[in-house]
């Protein structure tokens, strides 16, 4: 661990907490329908698109046809997206004649992308088109993450309002995220991603002829716009095979710098808007610092196992971190810390190879997604993953104080613990049972690149980044099969949907409670002691689920590195 | 009912019979209610029927696979176990209610006259019968008194000896079966038929025979299914991860594992929780109608108190004599005394007790004063005595300038003096009564109200657990607010109403809050129906009894703040030992996981960081003191733990570390005390 290497993880957590108060500001104003600076710009097309879609702005909408709203739009979505990776050949911008995607492949990658997850069984410059990328892929990225801000307002919402019954309008909670928050930052990001070098163009792949004489096709496309949204996205899904590991995705470390802030800024933001919408923004920090503290401690123990190494490395004469899979321009330091945003958010993207760190430094990513990503998380999805926790925290520890279970006010009983059990319920079963059924299938084990330990950390890698929808992959693993793509399609739609339709359920019925004043008798959910307790919650009500697969994971691994064996 | 509050908790009268009970307990139907110990019950099961099969074909390791089975066993007697004790302490009660409720003969009264009766058995009478009750008869039925006067003893429901008055009319007309007439007679009109009367709810209440589970408690039910379902998963997928990486894992161990995940702590006594929360209640004299008052009371933010019993003790007292230039204290106080001496009211005997205490006058004998007493009528609003030729008159301010009258005018001076002191008295939260001797005023005696001593401090320890105090009463606001500043409320109702005090409990009702209030006429019945906890007195009428869902057997108001502490206790305990149960997991794993791994993955024993002696040992350990941590737990479930009123933040932080961290660090210690004393044993 270097100076160097701690002041840059510093300055990113410092950019973060400047940009969270601005942000919230910003989004509530969006949110609540106020004036923004690009009201004048835009709200003559925010009506247009309403009286198109034949509803109102100031229409509101009961939990149910919220859901069925969303599920309607996320429906038609993967039905386009499936039908023009399969039909890409006949499709125009498609200069590098790339033919049909295969049915499993394309339910994958339409799941995938609808989901948030961005998990590739595929790699973009050698199986998409530009119209795909573009049209498909990228039009995802935006209603996925638009989708994810949705449920999270409209869950804010059931804690803000009182004896109401409706918790927004997701028509108009889409269009506004879109056109106020995602469209007008990604044609900002974009520009500086194309002045920091990252290729957008139409044109096709150029070729080159190396030194040595041989020729090399370099793939190019319109990247820059992709990267905006994939990052602010918290999308993650790469126009190269490589990522942002890629130096057309990522250029150096100003373009790195800006994408690990853009991961994580509307999440965080989001805090703000929580504390601003219930009437107190200490209520958003302390949510805030509890994701902060995981943060911090996971990207301590990653960047310390990544500098520390591999001691049979060193036995060899060779000093120094663990440098396999890193870029030499992100080093370990920034290659450390992005792959804990990546995971903590829902994101996805990487500029390392995370199953080459050690055992204990591709652990953190591991957990963290376990934890649901609920550290910022997934744009939206981070947040009201997180109040799922809190729910449950609050209905413990809430009685301690001797009073029936609150938050904010609004009372927690029978159907929200229900709806937060459930949701919560939903990320083992998916992430264990196909992990357990994937490791003693032929097929299954068939796939894995390493054996061992290293082999199991593989597949359960897959199976928790697709159910958790971060799509990172722990390499490795061959993932375009039959099996893979389709449990781990399976798997992101799990873990998309069976939290969401719990969350709504929630929002729904807290929104008809009347909100209780607090006293002196309120459990204090604003202070170092709740951040505390929900670091705890956490930690063991989301963790300690995977405690034996880990133990058969990553931790026998680190152990068996210790005692001079690898795998 | 037998007032054995000092019965503790390991009598054995309750313990011998538990023990028969938690056997019975085993019952799959009795077992369906609690979702952890049933799964822990069908697992065990499943590990049963495997030894067996074993031990016909011979397996492996038998003396470790029984100890288990044992010992998963004990897990549910113990959670059955601590069900039984708790429903024992109310069996006890029940059980002297239940004497109460012999068979009696009723004198149902026939024809419209209501003059004749007939012998009935008691079990026949419907509601709307007429029976007569006389001295020394037991009250056949619950009812309400439609004629007469008697002093009737409640010891039977009450454990009080003291007689009480029950007659017609008025807020004291309800009676109870099962209490006895002593003197006198009274008609009753029956209100409840066999088998529903009060004492009938009494013994099913203490019995918790109908027990309802509370919302509260169906939803931290869910939130334990729910756990369960996720620690089946991690524990069923365990297999299948250890054949890839080449091992095995016998079943047995499997279910030990899950097991002591499950949170089965909390499982097994979260029913004797809730028991003993109602029990506390009954041993405290209040009966619940529901486990959702109990519930309730602990969510009270606002307790509406009525001034005169729960505030103030319930008579006005003398406190000062304030005479007018030209008269002594010591006349005035002379005066006073003699116009108090046969004056029986609790007014009247202040003064005297005053005139001693503070002039060293004694009493004196009427009868050798040659005195005649003059007593207090409505319509001269005074009394007062006529001795040696004068006459000495006291009363309400505006009664004695009247009586004083045309002798007053001469002294103008004099009359407003009186009125300016009597004003002084009343914005400062008192009583003056002007006291006259032969048609000239003397002087003003002070009456206060009391404020109970202690109370101040009662109030601003509710204000610490965030409840605000309003006091009610029917004073006037000036008077009324002297008292509230004085006794520490919050707030106060002055010249309450029936429909002002609902009309108080909605609006705090409307602003999100819970409202608590005790009452007794059948005026105070829509408000304890409203209130989100409205304790009922006992002497009150058959309405408000009916209103409430609380019923104070004492009929002592300042019981409220009690009734709230031991609803904030019953959610406490509950709370506090969910977070243990939970807690304790971090503990099992790290005893389990690498015993388990250990023949395949031998790299994992760095895990065994309590350094127990062996994969079976610990095993072994870790189910033993997951079925010992119920059995040490029972006390803390019936007593509940402790309440302190020292805000939520202050009580979350202490609760915290002694549940949360405690129960992180508590298995680690007996886990490691367990396998030495079963390595030093032998038993694996």
């Amino acid at each position: 661990m270097t100076l160097n290497g701690w002041i840059q993880i510093l300055v990113f957590c410092g950019i973060v907490i400047l940009l969270v108060k601005p942000l919230g500001a910003y989004m509530t104003r969006v949110f609540n329908g106020e004036r923004t600076l690009l009201s004048p710009l835009f709200v003559p097309l925010e009506r247009g698109l309403y009286r198109l879609a034949g509803t109102h702005e100031k229409e509101e909408q009961h939990w149910t046809s919220y859901a069925f709203s969303l599920l309607l739009f996320n429906l038609a979505g993967f039905f386009i997206l499936y039908l023009v990776q399969r039909f890409q050949g006949a499709l125009p911008f498609n200069p590098a004649g790339m033919t049909a995607v295969g049915p499993e492949l394309s339910f994958n990658t339409a799941a995938s992308f609808m989901t948030n997850t961005n998990w590739q069984n595929y790699g973009g410059e050698s199986t998409m088109s530009y119209l795909v990328q573009m049209a498909g892929l990228t039009v995802q990225n935006f209603a996925s993450a638009a989708t994810g801000i949705a449920i999270a307002v409209a869950l804010i919402r059931g804690f803000s309002r009182a004896s109401g019954k409706s918790i927004g309008n997701f028509w108009v909670d889409m269009t506004r995220t879109t056109v106020y928050i995602l469209l007008p930052a990604c044609i900002i990001l974009t520009l500086v991603y194309v002045y920091l070098g990252v290729p957008q163009t139409l044109g096709a792949y150029v070729t080159a002829t190396t030194l040595e004489g041989a020729q090399q096709t370099i793939a190019l496309g319109p990247v820059a716009s992709q990267l905006a949204i994939k990052m602010l996205g918290t999308n993650g899904g790469g126009f190269f095979n490589a990522n942002s590991a890629h130096p057309f995705e990522n250029p150096d470390a100003i373009s790195n710098l800006i994408q690990m802030v853009t991961i994580f800024a509307l999440g965080a933001g989001l805090t703000n808007v929580f504390g601003r919408m219930v009437g107190n923004e200490r209520q958003g920090w302390a949510i805030f610092a509890t994701m902060g503290v995981l943060f911090v401690a996971g990207v301590v123990v990653t960047y310390w196992a990544e500098a520390a190494g591999n001691p049979l490395v060193h036995a060899m004469g060779i000093d120094g971190g663990n440098m396999e899979g890193k870029e030499v321009r992100f080093g370990i330091a920034l290659s450390s810390l992005f792959a804990v945003i990546t995971t903590a958010a829902s994101c996805g993207a990487v500029n390392a190879m995370h199953g080459s760190f050690t055992a204990l430094g591709g652990l953190i990513p591991l957990i963290n997604m376990e934890l649901g990503e609920v550290i910022v998380g997934g744009v939206g999805a981070g947040f009201y993953g997180i109040l799922l926790f809190v729910v449950l925290a609050v209905f413990v520890a809430g009685l301690m104080v001797g009073r029936t279970p609150e938050y904010l006010g609004k009372k927690i009983e029978a159907k929200e613990v229900k709806m937060a059990v459930l949701a919560i319920l939903c990320l083992p079963t998916a992430m264990l049972i196909f992990t357990a059924i994937a490791v003693i299938l032929p097929t299954g084990v068939a796939s894995i690149g390493n054996p061992g330990p290293h082999g199991f950390s593989e597949i359960l890698y897959a199976y928790t980044s697709a159910a958790a929808n971060n799509g990172s992959a722990f390499g490795g693993l061959t993932g375009n099969t039959p099996w893979y793509n389709i449990t781990i399609g399976i798997a992101m739609l799990m873990g998309r949907f069976l939290v969401i339709i719990p969350a709504l359920a929630i929002a729904g019925s807290l929104v008809t409670k009347k909100t209780v004043p607090a006293s002196a008798g309120t459990f204090p959910t604003d202070g170092s002691l709740f951040v505390g307790l929900l670091c705890g919650v956490i930690l063991i009500v989301g963790g300690l689920t995977f405690f034996p697969a880990l133990a058969l994971g990553p931790i026998v691994e680190h152990l068996a590195m210790i005692s001079g064996q690898t795998f | 009912m037998s007032q054995s509050k000092s019965a503790s908790l390991m009598d054995s009268r309750i313990i011998i019979p538990a023990v028969g009970s938690a056997f019975a307990k085993l019952d799959p139907r009795a077992l369906a209610r609690n979702p952890v110990m049933f799964v822990v019950a069908v697992v065990s099961t499943l590990t049963t029927i495997l030894f067996l099969r074993d031990l016909v074909t011979g397996g492996e390791d038998l003396g470790f696979s029984l100890q288990l089975n044992v010992w998963l066993w004990f897990t549910v007697l113990f959670a059955n176990f601590a069900e039984a004790v708790a429903e024992g302490r109310g069996k006890a009660q029940a059980d002297s209610l239940r004497k109460t409720r012999t068979e009696t003969q009723a004198k149902l009264l026939t024809g419209s006259d209501l003059k004749s009766y007939k012998m009935v058995p008691g079990t026949s009478l419907k509601v709307g019968d007429v029976v007569l009750v006389e001295a020394g008869d037991i009250i056949p039925s619950d009812g309400e008194v439609i004629e007469g006067v008697a002093s009737v003893n409640e010891a039977a429901i009450t454990g009080e000896s003291a007689p009480v008055i029950r007659e017609s009319g008025g807020d004291r007309s309800a009676v109870t079966g099962g209490t006895q007439v002593l003197s006198d007679w009274i008609r009753v009109r029956i209100s409840a038929a066999a088998g529903s009367t009060f004492i009938d709810r009494m013994i099913a209440l203490v019995e918790g025979a109908e027990r309802q589970k509370t919302p509260n408690e169906i939803a931290l039910n869910i939130l334990l299914a729910g756990m369960t379902l996720i620690f089946v998963l991690a524990v069923a997928t365990i297999p299948s991860f250890a054949t890839y990486a080449g091992g095995a894992i016998p079943v047995i161990v499997l279910v030990a594992l899950f097991v002591t995940l499950i949170p089965t702590t909390i499982g097994a006594l979260l029913s004797a929780i809730g028991i003993a929360g109602m029990d506390r209640l009954v041993r405290f004299n209040v009966l619940a109608m529901s486990g959702r008052a109990v519930e309730a009371a602990g969510d009270i933010d606002t307790l509406l108190l009525d001034k005169t019993g729960t505030i103030t003790l319930g008579n006005r007292q003398a406190t000062e004599l304030r005479p007018i230039a030209g008269v002594s204290e010591r006349d005035l106080a002379d005066a006073a005394q003699l116009a108090s001496l046969a004056d029986e009211t609790p007014e009247g005997r202040s003064i005297v007790v005053l005139a001693k205490e503070k002039y060293g006058i004694r009493a004196r004998d009427m009868a050798q004063l040659h005195a005649s007493f003059v007593p207090f009528t409505a319509q001269s609003r005074m009394s007062g005595v006529d001795v040696e030729g004068s006459s000495i008159r006291k009363g309400a301010v505006d009664a004695v300038l009247s009586y004083v009258g045309g002798s007053a005018s001469a002294h103008p001076e004099s009359v407003r003096e009186i009125q300016a002191i009597a004003d002084g008295i009343a914005k400062a939260g008192g009583t003056p009564l002007a006291v006259a001797r032969d048609g000239r005023l003397m002087g003003v005696v002070h009456l206060k109200d009391i404020v109970k001593g202690g109370i101040r401090e009662r109030f601003a320890e509710l204000r610490r657990m965030g409840i605000r105090t309003v006091m009610i009463t029917g004073d006037n606001p000036m008077t009324a607010a002297a008292i509230a500043a004085e006794a520490g409320v919050d707030d106060f109702l002055a010249q309450a109403t029936p429909e002002n005090k609902l009309s108080l409990i909605r609006e705090e009702q409307g602003k999100g809050k819970l409202v608590a209030m005790c009452g007794d006429g059948t005026n105070d019945a829509p408000a304890l129906a409203q209130a989100d906890v409205g304790v009922a007195m006992n002497t009150g009428t058959v309405a408000a009894r009916e209103a409430g869902n609380m019923v104070d057997l004492d009929s002592d108001p300042t019981k409220l703040i009690e009734i709230v502490e031991i609803g904030k206790q019953l959610l406490m305990t509950r709370g506090a030992l969910t977070t243990f149960s939970i807690a304790n997991d971090i503990a099992k794993y790290f005893a389990i996981i690498p015993a388990m791994f250990l023949a395949f993955y031998p790299q994992l024993s760095t895990l065994n960081i309590m350094g127990l002696a062996s994969p079976q040992s610990a095993i072994l350990s870790a189910i033993i003191f997951n079925a010992l941590v119920i059995v040490a737990l029972i006390p803390l479930s019936l007593k509940g733990v402790k309440y302190r009123a020292v805000g939520a933040g202050a009580l979350l932080s202490r609760n915290l570390l002694v549940y949360g961290l405690g129960g992180v660090m508590v298995p680690f210690i007996g886990i490691k005390a367990i396998d030495l004393a079963i390595t030093a044993l032998g038993l694996v």
